[in-house]
């Protein structure tokens, strides 16, 4: 190499011995690569392995469908229906959220207040996430929404769904309503996974919470795989939720459709219940509410109207309502007075339209009074101081056990929750709250229903059912929940004398039969239909000395709040008895008796439809022995 | 000047001549390794071309055309064109920040009609051309020669201070490393080298507080430890370190990698391509592509050190390290190594100026071979 001078020889040597040099360095960095790579795939892949899957698998329940609640023809009273909803995916709305809600506002109606949630809710979540504007379509307005999609990106129509109440207002205190689970719920006993399911709704109230565990269902599980944003990508694998099962309640819809229509705005109770096995029939509060309401939630102008309305559309007055029985309570009077051997032959009590005791009147309803008053003509006439004087002799405590063994002041066990107990005085109770005994004055108030005894309107029919068979049956209105026949107890008899009930059911047939009874006037004429009965009146004002020299107001003359309970109980037919019923309306004492009106047409109807002849829809079942004693 | 002949030196070759001289086994390996690289991005793609794999491909093509025709020029027109393109270079570093527009937080970019290059990439030949190119009129003494090392350090100092206030802290890394490197091949004393090193180490507190930006502090401090912020900064090394671990022995399999394909990758086409790769191939096909990177480097040291002319050998060498440092950095940033430097993996990573300086950068080193003979003198290598 002669060309290569001397110096270029030493930079080439320098170079060479360098560039081994840094040749070495480089070799001991890829080993350190290598060697990081055995120490994070070899050493621990394993443990990296478990953090990818944690990373991209997810759980996700989903809901079982709810089980439907059905009358005793299988007429669905509460069900799942589609519900046609939009939903915005704030990602894909190119143009932003708000156009595109104003774009949907001139599809469909889109309040302002609906926008601010949509907004908020869009700002709470991650851009994919659809959140839905609106709720509850109708199938027109879904239609106009998918016509026009090309036009709205990011607008996704979707079909979920939603629990249905056909009856809406109707049945509401039997059905109750789902709502969104709230925090009490959650830190209850119930562990159930489904409960933090955003969306999901439980039964908040009436057969929808009694029966919740059966109706509800079990959850299914979907583990999806999800990207580093929480959005799906695939499913991996599926469980399949357990749909919740159908609740079959003895309702016939029918009947419980004339009740409520003919209840309409009035603020009342009625039941009606067949007297052998205590199914009940029609179970009415008035006014009702709308259960669908509660399910997409009640807005508080709703909540407000709801709880300040004076005719208390929250309250099922039919289990939670307590009254004073008035004069359907003096059948129970009567009761204890035959069963007493007070009633000989020839008894019969002297009215002139009051009677003193100490210096206190106790007056007739009857200003004239009855004169000579049998206990036919007593129950007939429903003459005051008849059962002053009766109760007078039968003492509170025959009368206390009497209306006990009838079904008063104590819960029927109805499986409806929130049932009052209603209450029944005693000698026992008066000495323990205020500390003096029994005045007698009080057992002649309780002889006409009045004063402490406070029943609920399935208390009465129950009363009325047990006197007109002679049993101790109860109301029930589950037939079946999670898919088994619930029991069904057979009802022991009365322990009252043979004929002691007849002379009772006697005179309730002549309140509604013969001239001169009460409900004379609201007879059932039809040959074999008639219906046996008694009226009542519970007072809730004070009627003063002056007032009763001046003559009472007319009810029609008072504020509505200050009339009078009006208040009726009945079974029929009288010759065999099979439906027993009792209604209630409050503040409404006035002389047409539009209580006894219903009563009759309702068990005029429910005595020519029959449904307790027809085949139920739902298996019968067999009736067990019940073992719980009347309690006395 | 010229005192002597070179006609001896200057082995002319024909065109068909140098073709068969290019290391042909070369270009099959950088072809491999680019093939990795398609894989990768057709998987992050979830099974489709568009929008990385086919581009990428493209580019590839446009990068073999450059590389042959780098090769077949003359070593010493290369020579000659090192002041000037270095020139270019740092002009468009100037231009770029006064112009250029921003992307991810850096000025780095600039637009040429279509087409938008990074200056900073373009620098990084440049400079080694240039150092090369000044070191090649130097013997061993003279490179260590105040007056000279000035001007070396001059150099590099002015690409890597436009570089750095870009701000970039990777191509300042690597402008840094490269320009060393050169100086210690060319023969830098020892003298020179040991002080200097200490100086830096002690320097290190000083660029943390004047120097170094926020966001590149947060990456140093989510380097030392990345689980305080899980979710946030330290997300990517977290999720960075699952992929690859999570691939084990034989990996997830062509397409079945999930942290990468579920987005729990940032940047998965660019920097983070290589925890795709681990993850789907495994411990397997990441050691055997780190074969493949050691072999390529492996041929261009033998085609340096083989070289006559010492601005081949140094342009050769430099090409070489200059891809390494690349794989180095970026593979130890992944893996958890180092704090998280914006460097993408040459060859493997979606990127077109990267792609195509790259294999530009591949076509010198082949020309330093195919004129390995070539002599050129002290003063210059003017044709």
């Amino acid at each position: 190499m002669p060309l290569f001078d001397r110096k270029d020889k030493s930079r080439y040597a320098t170079f060479t011995r360098r560039s081994v040099m840094v040749s070495g360095a480089m070799t001991a960095v890829f080993a350190v690569l290598a060697g990081r790579l055995y120490q994070l795939q070899i050493l621990n892949g394993d443990q990296y392995k478990t953090q990818a899957d944690e990373n991209r698998v997810n759980q996700r329940l989903i809901a079982p469908p709810r089980g439907r609640i059905l009358d005793r023809f299988a007429t669905e009273l509460a069900d799942n229906r589609r519900n046609y909803r939009v939903m915005l995916i704030a990602e894909q709305a190119s143009d932003g959220v708000e156009a595109a809600l104003d774009r949907i506002g001139k599809i469909i109606a889109l309040p302002d207040h609906q926008k601010q949630r949509v907004i908020q809710e869009i700002a709470a979540n991650k851009r994919f996430v659809p959140v839905p504007v609106a709720e509850n379509l109708s199938w027109e307005e879904f239609s106009r929404i998918n016509l026009h999609l090309p036009y709205l990106p990011g607008v996704q129509p979707d079909v979920g769904e939603t629990r249905d109440y056909p009856y809406r207002e109707g049945l509401s205190h039997v059905l109750g309503y789902v709502a969104a689970v709230s925090v009490a719920d959650m830190q209850g006993s119930d562990d159930d996974p489904l409960l933090g399911l955003p969306g999901f709704r439980i039964g908040k109230r009436g057969i929808e919470k009694a029966y919740d565990h059966e109706l509800r269902g079990r959850a299914g599980a979907s583990r999806v795989e999800v990207n580093a944003y929480g959005r799906i990508i695939r499913e991996l694998s599926r469980v399949p939720p357990i749909p919740g099962k159908d609740v079959w309640l003895t309702i016939d819809q029918q009947i419980q459709q004339l009740v409520d229509q003919r209840l309409g705005t009035e603020s009342a109770g009625c039941c009606v219940m067949d007297i052998q096995t205590g199914d009940i029939l029609a179970l009415s509060s008035t006014p009702g509410f709308d259960p669908n309401a509660f399910n997409v939630g009640v807005t508080p102008d709703e909540w407000k109207s709801l709880t300040t309305d004076d005719h208390k559309p929250l309250i099922n007055k039919a289990l939670a309502g307590i009254y004073p029985p008035g004069s359907t309570f003096k059948p129970a009077v009567a009761l204890a007075a035959v069963e007493a051997g007070i009633i000989e032959p020839g008894y019969s009590v002297h009215c002139s339209g009051s009677i003193t005791l100490g210096n206190h009147d106790f007056h007739c309803w009857k200003k004239g009074g009855h004169g000579n008053v049998d206990l036919h003509r007593g129950i007939q006439c429903s003459c005051d101081v008849f059962f002053y004087e009766t109760a007078k002799r039968v003492g509170i405590d025959a009368i206390e056990q009497t209306a006990r063994k009838l079904g008063l002041g104590a819960a029927t066990g109805i499986e409806i929750p929130g049932e009052r107990a209603g209450f029944i005085p005693s000698r026992a109770w008066k000495e323990r709250t205020y500390g003096i005994p029994w005045q007698l004055g009080e057992t002649l108030n309780t002889g006409i229903g009045q004063g402490y005894v406070l029943v609920t309107p399935i208390q009465l029919c129950t009363m009325a059912a047990r006197i007109a068979s002679g049993t101790t049956v109860r109301p029930r209105i589950a037939h079946m929940a999670g898919g088994v026949v619930l029991p069904r107890p057979i009802p022991d008899p009365l322990p009252f004398k043979p004929d002691t009930f007849q002379k009772v059911r006697d005179g309730m047939f002549a309140v509604a039969n013969e001239p001169g009874g009460t409900a004379y006037a609201w007879r059932i004429p039809n040959p074999g239909l008639e219906m046996s009965g008694k009226t009542g009146t519970a007072q809730v004002r004070v009627i003063t000395k002056e007032e009763r020299l001046a003559g009472v107001k007319k009810n029609e003359t008072l504020p509505w709040k200050l009339r009078d309970h009006a208040l009726f109980i009945a079974y029929a037919p009288s010759s065999a008895p099979r439906y027993a019923l009792s209604i209630i309306m409050e503040h409404d004492g006035i002389a047409s008796h539009p209580h006894v009106q219903i009563a009759r047409d309702v068990l005029l109807f429910a005595q020519q439809r029959d449904p307790l002849k027809m085949p139920t829809a739902y298996p019968v079942g067999a009736a067990q022995a019940q073992t719980g004693k009347v309690p006395a | 000047m010229i005192t002597r002949p070179y006609a001896l030196a200057r082995r002319q070759l024909a065109p068909v001549d140098k073709l068969l001289e290019i290391n042909w086994g070369l270009v099959l390996l950088i072809g491999l390794i680019a093939s990795a690289g398609f894989a990768m991005l057709y998987s992050d793609a979830d099974g489709h071309l568009w929008p990385w794999a086919g581009p990428q491909m493209l580019r590839f093509v446009a990068g073999l055309v450059i590389l042959v025709a780098v090769s077949l020029v003359d070593i010493r027109v290369w020579m000659t064109a090192a002041y000037p393109s270095y020139v270019i270079s740092l002009l468009l570093l100037v231009v770029v920040k006064v112009a250029g527009h921003t992307g991810l937080g850096a000025e780095r970019w600039i637009a040429i009609g279509p087409i938008e290059i990074q200056p900073s990439e373009l620098m990084k030949i440049a400079l080694i051309l240039a150092l090369a190119r000044y070191l090649h009129g130097l013997s061993v003494e003279d490179v260590s020669k105040p007056r000279h090392l000035a001007i070396l350090l001059l150099l590099i100092g002015m690409p890597v201070l436009l570089v750095a206030i870009q701000p970039n802290l990777g191509t300042t890394l690597i402008l840094v490393m490269d320009g060393a490197s050169i100086l210690f091949l060319a023969g830098l004393s020892w003298w020179w080298i040991v002080p200097t090193v200490s100086a830096v180490a002690a320097a290190i507190p000083v660029a943390w507080k004047f120097i170094l930006h926020d966001y590149q502090k947060q990456r140093v401090l989510t380097f030392l430890n990345p689980d305080s912020d899980a979710l946030g900064a330290g997300w990517n090394i977290t999720q960075a370190k699952i992929a690859i671990g999570s691939g084990g022995l034989s990996g997830k399999g062509f397409l079945n990698g999930t942290q990468s394909r579920l987005n729990f990758l940032p940047e998965k086409q660019t920097d983070f391509i290589w925890t795709s790769f681990c993850e789907e191939f495994g411990f397997v096909g990441a050691i055997a592509l780190l074969i493949l990177f050691a072999v390529v480097i492996g041929y261009g040291v033998q085609i340096a050190v083989s070289a006559r002319s010492q601005f081949a050998r140094l342009l050769a060498m430099g090409i070489v390290l200059n891809f390494f440092f690349y794989i180095m950095i970026n593979a130890m940033m992944v893996m958890g190594l180092i704090p998280v430097v914006g460097i993408p993996m040459p060859l493997v990573s979606y990127g077109g100026t990267a792609m195509l300086t790259v294999m530009f950068g591949f076509g010198l080193l082949m020309s330093a071979h195919v004129h390995r003979q070539v002599e050129i003198p002290r003063s210059g290598g003017i044709i």
